[in-house]
């Protein structure tokens, strides 16, 4: 894996319906061979992005590169090198699930059936049931099996994990950590935190059609923001970096992104029993970040 | 040609039925003419005095008691409006149903163009067209030799012929019209072709609205026209398939630059 290679790049990336927001501005960076997670609530642009990555939608302005090709411009280039999993997967309700593989299998034009049958296998996924047949889980591992089976050296996932149920949700992601460690760079959008905390590197947090925060996951949690639980009473109002303040009782919680000796001087004048300060798990730095901007 | 074979697997069902339709109440159009041969003679009489009703349908001039004159008013009628609706349907829903099913999604994040996908998507419907337009040609030249009667080729061949220009007018201006559509748009389709439909029928009733004959590929399929010139009006195919070809340039354009689901 080379640190300096580039899988997606935006600058600028814009995309506007009519007068409608879809996403500002977005600048991202994804290396290859990295798990990358694409944070945000519903709403927040993370589809929008993608679709105009993979070419579904045409931009506004600025650029988007994948693997240093143009995505509208180079994209059946691109989408060779592509697998990609839909949020909801929709498919020919007649067709069976084998033929629906076969028709991508055919569409990529590479032979892939050993692949295929392996992670039908893995996935407990039944070639032969119709389409129309499935539930929502099922269907969505057609799209994983569709999206992995012909070796792709990207893979972008749009909230892949729901409608798996978790001994589902294991298994995909005991693949997608396979095929990661071999190589493949993986893209993937959630606002399932843990899951992003878990597998990720590095990720990015979109607000509104905005990046408004993106780098090493690691880094985050070492940055100054800390995560301070507390018994009894202290006059952390005067604090001046307070954020997501809880008090349930006696307990207070809260993060807390400032100087660490005022924070101990304000806890010391205090009458606390008992105190915790540590850093916070993905969830509150999300908040964090939503808060603050 | 993934998509176009794809696209063909997908429309069997819908082709089947449409061409066994067509061709069944086709060859039942034609096993009633001998029946209707014998009690038509003063039957002819009173269609050919029906006013507009009769010049609508051209019964003016075509004899209802020859097996041509039969077929151009009823059979051709059965190919006008089944094929007309048939090929706007198909046309319409091409690139629609994908939206509207989702299913574009899936298609286009396969390493396939927009441009690959429409052309392949508008050859099959061609090959819809003419493997519903073959059949039922077979089916109407098999049942005039199982009722007895001498096949006149030249008229069948304008009719059918006419015919299939028509539904591919019709194909191609509704796939045009799909490219800008969200949803399935079958009633636009069918509107259109009965539009289409009754403007031939007014331009046959009153001489003032004769120009809509210009206006309609309904026009240059008449029956009644076709049978008594004994040619198709070439100038007026080409006007249309221009216009249809144009349509579609103008949704190929959209769709090439279109935000999809």
């Amino acid at each position: 894996m080379s640190d300096d290679k580039n899988v997606i790049i935006t600058k600028a990336l814009t995309k506007t319906y009519g007068k409608a927001r879809g996403i500002e501005h977005v600048d991202l960076c994804v290396k290859e061979g990295e798990f990358f997670g694409f944070m945000g609530p519903n709403g927040a642009g993370k589809s929008t992005t993608i679709r105009v990555l993979l070419g579904l939608l045409p931009r506004s302005d600025g650029q988007a590169y994948v693997f240093g090709l143009d995505s509208w411009a180079d994209k059946v280039s691109i989408l060779k090198r592509i697998g990609y999993l839909p949020s909801e997967s929709f498919y020919y309700p007649r067709m069976k699930v084998k033929d629906i593989l076969h028709l991508s299998e055919k569409l990529h034009g590479i032979n892939c059936k050993k692949s295929r049958e392996e992670l039908c296998e893995r996935l407990q996924l039944d070639p032969d049931r119709r389409v129309e047949e499935l539930s929502f889980g099922n269907r969505k591992k057609v799209g994983i099996v569709a999206a992995l089976q012909h070796q792709p050296e990207l893979l972008i996932l749009d909230e892949p994990t729901s409608g798996l149920d978790p001994l589902m949700q294991k298994v995909f992601f005991d693949i997608l950590c396979e095929r990661n460690a071999a190589g493949t760079t993986v893209f993937m959008s959630s606002h399932v935190l843990s899951e992003v905390q878990n597998y990720c590197h590095r990720g990015a947090i979109i607000k509104q059609g905005n990046i408004i925060a993106s780098g090493n996951l690691d880094e985050w949690k070492k940055s100054g923001i800390r995560k301070v639980n507390f018994r009894g009473n202290a006059d952390v109002q005067s604090l001046p970096d307070v954020k997501n303040l809880t008090v349930i009782g006696t307990q207070i919680s809260f993060l807390y992104d400032g100087d660490v000796q005022t924070l101990l001087r304000i806890l010391a004048n205090g009458n606390v029993s008992d105190v915790t300060i540590q850093e916070p798990d993905l969830e509150e730095i999300f908040l964090h970040y939503y808060e603050e901007v | 040609m993934v998509v176009f074979l794809h696209e063909l697997r997908q429309n069997r069902l819908v082709v089947t039925i449409w061409t066994l339709s067509i061709a069944f109440f086709l060859a039942t159009c034609v096993m009633l003419f001998p029946q209707m041969k014998d009690s038509m003679g003063d039957l002819n009489a009173s269609f050919s005095s029906m006013g507009a009703f009769t010049e609508a349908f051209g019964m003016d001039r075509l004899n209802f008691t020859t097996l041509i004159g039969f077929y151009g008013v009823e059979c051709s009628n059965i190919i006008g409006i089944g094929g007309a609706f048939f090929a706007a349907m198909i046309g319409i829903s091409s690139l629609s149903k994908e939206e509207k099913d989702h299913t574009v999604e899936f298609l286009l994040t396969h390493p396939i163009s927009r441009d690959r996908v429409m052309a392949e998507k508008l050859l099959s419907l061609v090959m819809e067209l003419v493997l519903m337009n073959f059949v039922v040609l077979l089916v109407a030249i098999a049942s005039i030799r199982m009722i007895g009667e001498d096949i006149p080729w030249k008229e069948i061949f304008l009719l059918h012929g006419a015919n299939a220009f028509l539904q591919l007018e019709l194909v191609f201006l509704c796939f045009g019209i799909s490219a800008f559509l969200k949803k399935h748009g079958f009633g636009i389709g069918l509107g259109i072709a009965i539009i289409l439909y009754f403007l031939n029928l007014i331009a046959n009733i009153t001489e003032e609205a004769k120009f809509l004959k210009h206006l309609t590929p309904f026009g240059y399929a008449d029956a009644a026209d076709l049978v008594t010139e004994g040619k198709m009006d070439v100038t007026q195919i080409c006007f249309g398939i221009l216009v249809s070809v144009l349509v579609t340039l103008a949704g190929w354009i959209r769709y090439r630059r279109k935000d999809l689901p």
